[in-house]
């Protein structure tokens, strides 16, 4: 049996018999889902709170029927109380604002005039609802003055529904963008924190072996770029098969869950789609939101993604493990990587942050694209673009640099790690770091 | 092929640091060879190029005929002098796979370490860990997993640290008897008394140069100062060492004898042979101690670097 293939299957079993390896394995993903859950039911409770609004309206321009109860808000008319006297009423009393219409000459200077008190500063989506109607109310009112029928304008009224298409024929929607937008974030956002964990495991290995002083004894039977090598692919495959493990968990649990709680689930999916597109949902589909969600799915290319994934996890993985092995190398002990770990962790926030930031806004803008060629932000930018659809040269040429990036990149790294390793006492500095590059064997 | 290990010219360097400056030592096959200098000589960066830890910077190094390769690992058994082991991982497991990356089949480690186990009488830490093992314990785990794969040649780095009297004494055993089982053995020590006990040949590094080196025999010849000491019972004691002092150098003695004779140490000087001094001191009184003073290792150790410096 080679060397390489013995290290490897230490360093995995190391990694995987591990205590801390088996609990983040199964019970991450519960977690996962219990955080969901938790948020959905405090949504839900936070919903359901009615706000009682009352107005007072001396324009006398606005009746029942413009302020109509939602889900949320309920409305009572205490015109008839007055201004000041409502308002002590609302202080005293278990109300959430009221609101002032006054008499006015103009409709322009009522528009401007109108007041709105609370005992807490109410959120923005309140007002707004607020002034919608209003606003609502006050243009009516106004094409009433300049003589336009208001049954025409109703009637005029058209909903424009563009579908979209790519050349390859697919058709998109704005669900299916949603979609793609939080599938693509959670890959990212999943590769980078395995790429950090697996990463700084790497790293607390490589450390070991050094205050363990036993590398003395392995690097006296293999080179010290097998070790190195072997320590990186064995987390790595730890790493992977946590990914799979928990693939089968979530879709264990996403069968068992939607077999017991039905709509509930579809719900949940949903919530995790922006406002917007939960209304783009809601209009399309109506009641069969489950269908339509799932349609959309399955329509995303997963298999590619997968595939991606696998590839882009591995390559990303490669790239900065090989940097935390070195760093591991350099030092004696975990409270020294300070200094180093964050040159490491820059490009990798940045990637994520990038990816947020441009990519959900434009997916082939040309940042969005550069990044995606850098080896260092690749593989977190690259997983977010893909299920937009990245042409095949594209990713060829990103996959290709990060190959190259991660050859080269495991080739010096290890030409630290191998000095490192056998450097004990003092803390490097950058140039010594630099210096060890230089030394022969 | 009489040197098993032929180390030739060997330069390395760290940065402008010359570690080892033109090094050639040469091992004859089948003995313990004392690899001995101060600290900070040289002695882990030769005998890390010997592993193939590290590369030289020039010079060659052949094994048993061969220039050094990679393959050789597996016929070199290493043991530094910061020992180390996995702490949270099985005895057992941990040396069967320290075998293999020696290059031994799995089935094949297994037997080597049940029989170095039962000699060692520590079978039943198979499956304890090494972090609760005590250090001794760890110690004789770490020495079977640095001879277990029978390799041609040993580096043993301060062998007895760490050992108590009792252990130390097997491990020496069990050294010299690797040794007559034919392998060669390179033994690093500050300890010169084990160097006295344990080496055939030695070689001496001080400041990144080889000093000195050859056969101990040699060099304790090499280094003897032709004094002896003394003891002979006289009536006249002073007028004696009077009479000794015109033909000798003579020192104050730092021994001593059961009755009350006269001790000296006595250096012959050009022309005078031990003979001359016998037949001197039997001439006038009971000669009861005659013996030449042989430099011990400490003595040369210490000499040689002084005069290095």
């Amino acid at each position: 049996m080679s060397k390489l293939k013995l290290i490897i299957q230490r360093e995995f079993i190391a990694k995987v018999r591990n205590k801390s390896f088996i609990m983040m394995t199964f019970l991450s993903p519960l977690l996962m889902i219990g955080m969901g859950a938790l948020i959905y039911f405090l949504m839900q409770k936070n919903d359901e709170k009615i706000k009682k609004i009352v107005y007072v309206d001396t324009s006398e321009m606005f009746s029942k029927e413009d302020f109509k109860d939602s889900k949320t808000i309920h409305f009572l008319d205490y015109t008839a109380l007055g201004a000041e006297e409502t308002k002590k009423k609302v202080e005293e009393g278990n109300y959430y604002g009221a609101l002032i219409i006054p008499k006015q000459d103009s409709l322009e200077l009522l528009a401007k005039s109108i007041e709105f008190y609370s005992k807490d500063s109410p959120g923005m989506s309140l007002i707004n609802s607020l002034e919608n109607k209003i606003e609502s109310k006050i243009r009516n009112k106004k094409l009433n003055n300049f003589g336009i029928d208001l049954d025409k304008i109703k009637a005029s009224k058209i909903n424009t529904d563009i579908k979209m298409f790519n050349f390859s024929g697919e058709e998109s929607s704005k669900l299916i963008n949603g979609l793609k937008i939080g599938v693509g974030a959670i890959a990212g956002y999943l590769l980078m924190m395995f790429v950090l964990i697996y990463g700084t495991s790497v790293m607390r290995s490589v450390i070991e072996e050094k205050t363990s002083r036993i590398i003395e004894i392995i690097v006296s039977s293999v080179k010290p770029f097998q070790l190195m090598l072997g320590k990186i692919l064995g987390n790595a495959s730890a790493g992977l098969l946590q990914f799979f493990i928990w693939g089968i968990i979530l879709f264990v649990i996403s069968i068992v869950a939607s077999s017991v709680f039905g709509v509930d689930v579809v719900e949940m999916q949903t919530a995790k789609v922006p406002a917007e597109q939960m209304e783009a949902v809601k209009a399309a589909a109506g009641g069969d939101k489950m269908q339509l969600v799932i349609q959309e799915i399955l329509k995303l290319p997963i298999l590619k993604m997968f595939i991606l994934f696998i590839f882009y996890f591995l390559g990303g993985f490669m790239l900065y493990s090989s940097l935390f092995a070195a760093v591991g190398a350099a030092v004696d002990n975990e409270t020294d990587t300070q200094q180093f770990m964050m040159p490491i962790m820059l490009p990798l926030i940045l990637g994520v942050y990038v990816g947020f930031a441009m990519v959900i806004n434009d997916p082939h803008g040309s940042i969005a694209v550069l990044f995606s060629h850098i080896p260092f932000t690749s593989p977190i930018v690259m997983l977010m673009r893909v299920p937009f659809g990245v042409s095949w040269y594209e990713l060829i040429i990103s996959m290709a640099l990060l190959l190259v990036t991660f050859v080269f990149m495991v080739w010096l790294t290890a030409k630290i790690y191998r000095v490192g390793i056998l450097m004990y006492g003092k803390k490097p500095t950058y140039k010594d770091l630099y210096k060890w590059l230089k030394y022969k064997g | 092929m009489k040197n098993l290990l032929e180390i030739n010219n060997i330069v390395k360097k760290y940065g402008d640091f010359r570690a080892l400056n033109d090094v050639s030592i040469h091992i004859p096959k089948g003995c313990v060879y004392g690899l001995l200098g101060p600290n900070g000589a040289g002695k882990t960066s030769l005998i890390r190029i010997i592993n193939q830890i590290t590369m030289p910077d020039s010079g060659a190094i052949i094994l048993d005929g061969e220039t050094l390769a990679p393959h050789h690992t597996a016929q070199i058994g290493y043991l530094p002098e910061e020992r180390g082991l996995y702490k949270s991982m099985k005895v057992g497991e941990q040396a069967l796979y320290l075998a293999q990356l020696k290059g031994l089949s799995k089935t094949e480690a297994k037997k080597r370490l049940k029989y170095w186990f039962e000699k060692f009488d520590i079978s039943a830490w198979w499956n304890k860990k090494i972090e609760e093992l005590s250090k001794g314990m760890a110690q004789k785990v770490q020495f079977i997993v640095t001879v277990m794969h029978n390799p041609k040649l040993l580096i043993f780095d301060e062998p007895f640290s760490g050992f108590d009297p009792i252990n130390a004494q097997l491990i020496a055993k069990e050294i010299l008897q690797l040794r007559d089982e034919g392998a060669t053995i390179i033994f690093s020590t500050h300890r010169m008394e084990s160097v006295e006990e344990m080496c055939d040949e030695i070689a001496l590094i001080d400041k990144s140069n080889k000093i000195l080196d050859g056969k101990l025999a040699d060099i304790k010849r090499e280094f003897r100062t032709h004094t002896f000491q003394v003891g002979l019972h006289t009536e006249k004691p002073k007028e004696v060492e009077n009479i000794l002092r015109e033909s000798f150098e003579v020192f104050p003695s730092n021994f001593k004898l059961l009755n009350d004779s006269l001790t000296l140490n006595v250096k012959l000087t050009e022309g005078n042979s031990s003979n001359d001094l016998l037949s001197f001191l039997t001439s006038r009184g009971e000669v009861q101690h005659f013996v030449e003073v042989i430099p011990s290792a400490n003595d040369i150790f210490i000499q040689a670097i002084n005069k290095n410096s």
